[in-house]
C-alpha cells in the first residue's frame, strides 16, 4: 500500500476516535464545560495535560531545533519541563483548593478588583490567540505534505474537527479526546526513534542509545563522533553551546516561569476532584511529557549524524546529487531543502556557512523543521511509520488548539460576560455564550492559520514573556503573601508586562537589525527578557504594597484557607 | 477552620515552606547549576558516552524534576495527615 493511502487511513481512524469520544463526553452544564465537572482521575488528567502542553512545535519542531543548536537546545528541554516543578509545588494545589474556573477568576477574587480581573482576561486571551494560530498552521503543514491536499483545505478540516469536539464537549470532551491524542502522539513519536536508535547503536531505548557506542564496530561513542563531525565541518562542538551562559540561564528561567504561568496549563488542575489529585496529576503530567522530552535530544543527535552521512557520504567527500535519496527530492519540492552546486562537481556537501557565500564549502540548506517529519524517510522506515508520524503531528496540534480555545471561550463567557457585564445570566445562557465564543475563536484561529502573520515565530517569545512577567508573580504573591494588596498586584502586572513587551517589540519589530548580543541589556536576548520582567513585577508590587494599605482581613482569611487541603469542594462559580 | 489551633496552622505552613525550599534548591542545582552554570566544568567528566554537564542539561535535570514532584506529593500527603487537614 502506498504512503498516501495509509496516511489517509491512519489519520482518518484517529479522527473517528476523537469524534466518538466527543459524542460520548458531551457537556451538559457550565461546570462540565469549564472544568469537566471536576471529576477527572489524576493519571488521565496528567495525560490530558501532557497532550494539551505538547503542541505541534514540541512534536514537529523541537527535535529539529535541538539538532541544529546542540547543547543550546537544552533551554527548551529544561525550560519546558522545569516549569512543572514550580506548577506542582507552588501553584496547582493552592489554586485547586481555591476552586474557581479560571486564572482571571483567581486574580480578580484574590485582589478584590475588577481591574485586576480585566487585565488578567486580556493577557489570557492574547497569550492563547498567539499560540493557537501557530497550531492551526501546523495542522495545515502536515496535511499538505502527507495528504497532498491544499493548506487551506487542511486547515479547514482541522478547524471542523476541533470545532466539533470543543463546542460539543467543552472541557469534558477535550480532556478525554486529549487522552486519546496523547496515546497517538507519543506512539507516533517513539516508534521511528526506536527503529533509528537500534540501527545506529543497537540500543532499544533512545535515552541510553544517546550515550552509547556506535553499532558500526568502531567502538566510538555516538556523541563523540557527532562532536568530531561538527568540528570537521566548521560547526561548534555539538555538546558545547554558542550562546552566552547568562542568556541560556535567562531563557531557561523565562520558559520555566512562563510555563507555570500559562492559563491553559493552569486550568487543567481545576478539573481533578481533590487537592491531593492536583499534586499527583502534575507529577503524572511531567512523566508523560518527560517521555517525549528525553527522547527528543536523542532523536536530534541521531538525525544529525544520519543527515550528515547521507549528504556528505561516509568519507565526507560529498555524494552525487543525481543519485540522491528520494526524501531529498521530496523536500526540495516544498522548498525546505535547497541545493546549490557551488563547485560544479555534481556532489552535495553540507558544512557550516550560508549556501550563497562563495567562501563557504556548504552547498545545502536544510530547514530544521523537517527533522522529525523526514527522519523516518531518511532512515528508510516502512510506509506505515511515516503515516503514523503524520497522525501524531495532527494529534499534537489539535489537542493544544482545543485547550487554548477553551481558555478563550471561558474568558469571554465567564470572566467578561458573567463576571463583568451580565452578572444575572443563567447557567444555560452562559453555556450558550461559551459555545458561541469557542466557535468564533476557532474561525479567527483558522483565518490566521490560512493567512499566517509573518511574525508567528516571534510572538511565541511574547506569549512566554507575558505569562512569566504577569500571571506568575501575581499568583505566587497571592498565595505566599496574605497581605499583598490589589494596588501592588496591578502595578506589578502592568509594569512587568509593559517592560517585557517594550523590550521584545523593540528588538523584534521596531529595530530588528539591532537584535544582537552587543545591544542586549546584560546580554539577555528578547527570549529571556521575561525573567527580568518577572523581577520588575515582584519589585514594583513590593514597593507599591509598602506604600499602601495591606489586603483586608477577609482576603487574608481567604488566603489562609487555600493553604491546606481540607474542605476542598468542586470548582464552582461562587 | 481546618486546624485544631493557631499554633498548628503556623507549624504546618512552616514545615510546608521548609520542604518547598529544600526541593526548589535541588531543582535549581540540577538545572541551572549542573546544566548551565557549571556545565563546562562538569563536561570534563565522562558519564557513559556523555559529557556530564551536557547530560544534566539534556537528560538528567528532567529525571530529577519528575522525582521532585513525586517526593513533594508523598511528603505533603503525610504532612496533611499529621495535622489532620487532609481530604477524607
Amino acid at each position: 500500500m502506498d504512503v498516501q493511502l495509509l496516511t489517509f487511513i491512519i489519520v482518518g481512524a484517529s479522527f473517528a476516535l476523537y469524534i466518538g469520544i466527543a459524542i460520548w463526553a458531551r457537556a451538559g452544564s457550565t461546570n462540565e464545560f469549564y472544568v469537566a465537572g471536576g471529576g477527572v482521575p489524576p493519571v488521565l488528567n496528567g495525560m490530558a495535560t501532557a497532550a494539551d502542553w505538547m503542541s505541534a512545535a514540541s512534536f514537529i519542531s523541537m527535535a529539529g531545533l535541538i539538532s541544529f543548536m546542540g547543547y543550546d537546545g537544552a533551554v527548551y528541554l529544561m525550560g519546558w519541563t522545569g516549569g512543572y516543578v514550580l506548577l506542582a509545588l507552588c501553584l496547582a494545589p493552592y489554586l485547586r483548593k481555591f476552586g474557581k474556573f479560571t486564572v482571571p477568576d483567581f486574580i480578580g477574587d484574590r485582589y478584590y478588583s475588577q481591574t485586576a480581573r480585566t487585565v488578567a482576561v486580556f493577557c489570557a486571551i492574547f497569550v492563547c490567540f498567539t499560540y493557537v494560530a501557530g497550531q492551526m498552521r501546523g495542522v495545515g503543514v502536515v496535511f499538505s505534505r502527507f495528504l497532498e491536499v491544499d493548506i487551506v483545505a487542511g486547515v479547514i478540516i482541522g478547524m471542523a474537527i476541533v470545532f466539533f469536539y470543543t463546542v460539543l464537549g467543552g472541557m469534558k470532551g477535550i480532556t478525554y479526546t486529549q487522552v486519546a491524542q496523547y496515546c497517538v502522539l507519543i506512539f507516533a513519536y517513539l516508534v521511528p526513534v526506536i527503529f533509528i536508535s537500534m540501527m545506529v547503536t543497537g540500543h532499544i531505548l533512545p535515552q541510553t542509545a544517546f550515550g552509547a557506542t556506535l553499532a558500526d564496530g568502531s567502538g566510538m561513542y555516538m556523541l563523540e563522533k557527532l562532536d568530531n563531525l561538527s568540528v570537521e565541518l566548521g560547526f561548534n562542538e555539538y555538546t558545547s553551546g554558542t550562546k552566552s551562559t547568562i542568556d541560556v540561564f535567562f531563557i531557561t528561567f523565562a520558559l520555566m516561569v512562563g510555563t507555570a504561568g500559562l492559563p491553559h496549563v493552569i486550568v487543567r488542575f481545576f478539573t481533578v476532584p481533590k487537592v491531593r489529585d492536583a499534586r499527583k496529576s502534575a507529577g503524572w503530567a511531567l512523566v508523560f511529557i518527560a517521555i517525549l522530552y528525553t527522547t527528543a535530544p536523542a532523536l536530534a543527535s541521531f538525525g544529525r549524524v544520519n543527515m550528515i552521512e547521507t549528504i556528505n557520504g561516509p568519507d565526507l567527500q560529498g555524494t552525487p546529487y543525481a543519485s540522491a535519496p528520494t526524501w531529498i527530492k521530496n523536500w526540495e519540492k516544498t522548498g525546505l531543502i535547497e541545493f546549490n552546486d557551488k563547485n560544479n562537481d555534481g556532489k552535495m556537501f553540507y558544512a557550516a556557512g550560508s549556501i550563497d557565500d562563495p567562501n563557504s564549502p556548504n552547498e545545502m540548506k536544510v530547514d530544521r523543521d523537517i527533522m522529525v517529519l523526514a527522519n523516518p524517510e531518511i532512515a528508510n522506515l516502512p510506509a506505515w511509520v511515516i503515516a503514523l508520524v503524520a497522525a501524531g503531528g495532527v494529534a499534537a496540534a489539535l489537542s493544544t488548539s482545543a485547550g487554548l480555545l477553551l481558555v478563550i471561550s471561558t474568558s469571554v463567557s465567564h470572566d467578561l460576560l458573567k463576571r463583568n457585564f451580565m452578572p444575572n445570566i443563567t447557567d444555560k445562557a452562559e453555556l450558550f455564550y461559551a459555545r458561541l465564543a469557542a466557535a468564533v475563536a476557532i474561525i479567527i484561529a483558522g483565518y490566521f492559520g490560512i493567512n499566517p502573520p509573518g511574525f508567528v515565530a516571534q510572538v511565541v517569545a511574547f506569549a512566554f514573556g507575558l505569562a512569566a512577567s504577569s500571571f506568575f508573580p501575581a499568583i505566587i504573591m497571592g498565595i505566599f503573601s496574605t497581605r499583598m494588596n490589589d494596588k501592588g498586584a496591578i502595578a506589578g502586572m502592568v509594569s512587568g508586562i509593559a517592560f517585557t513587551a517594550a523590550y521584545i517589540i523593540y528588538f523584534k519589530f521596531v529595530n530588528p537589525a539591532a537584535n544582537t548580543p552587543e545591544n542586549w541589556w546584560f546580554g539577555i536576548s528578547p527570549e529571556g527578557i521575561g525573567t527580568l520582567g518577572m523581577m520588575v513585577n515582584f519589585l514594583v508590587a513590593f514597593l507599591v504594597f509598602k506604600a499602601t494599605d495591606e489586603a483586608p482581613q477577609d482576603i487574608q482569611d481567604l488566603v489562609e484557607s487555600i493553604r491546606y487541603p481540607k474542605g476542598s469542594g468542586e470548582a464552582s462559580a461562587h | 477552620m481546618g486546624f485544631r489551633n493557631d499554633d498548628d496552622k503556623k507549624a504546618y505552613w512552616k514545615e510546608n515552606l521548609s520542604l518547598l525550599t529544600k526541593l526548589l534548591i535541588v531543582w535549581f542545582v540540577v538545572s541551572f547549576g549542573a546544566g548551565i552554570l557549571f556545565a563546562d566544568a562538569l563536561n570534563a567528566i565522562q558519564f557513559f558516552g556523555f559529557k556530564l554537564g551536557f547530560w544534566f542539561a539534556q537528560q538528567g535535570a528532567i529525571y530529577v524534576f519528575v522525582a521532585l514532584i513525586f517526593v513533594y506529593m508523598a511528603k505533603m500527603n503525610a504532612l496533611d495527615k499529621k495535622y489532620g487537614v487532609d481530604e477524607e
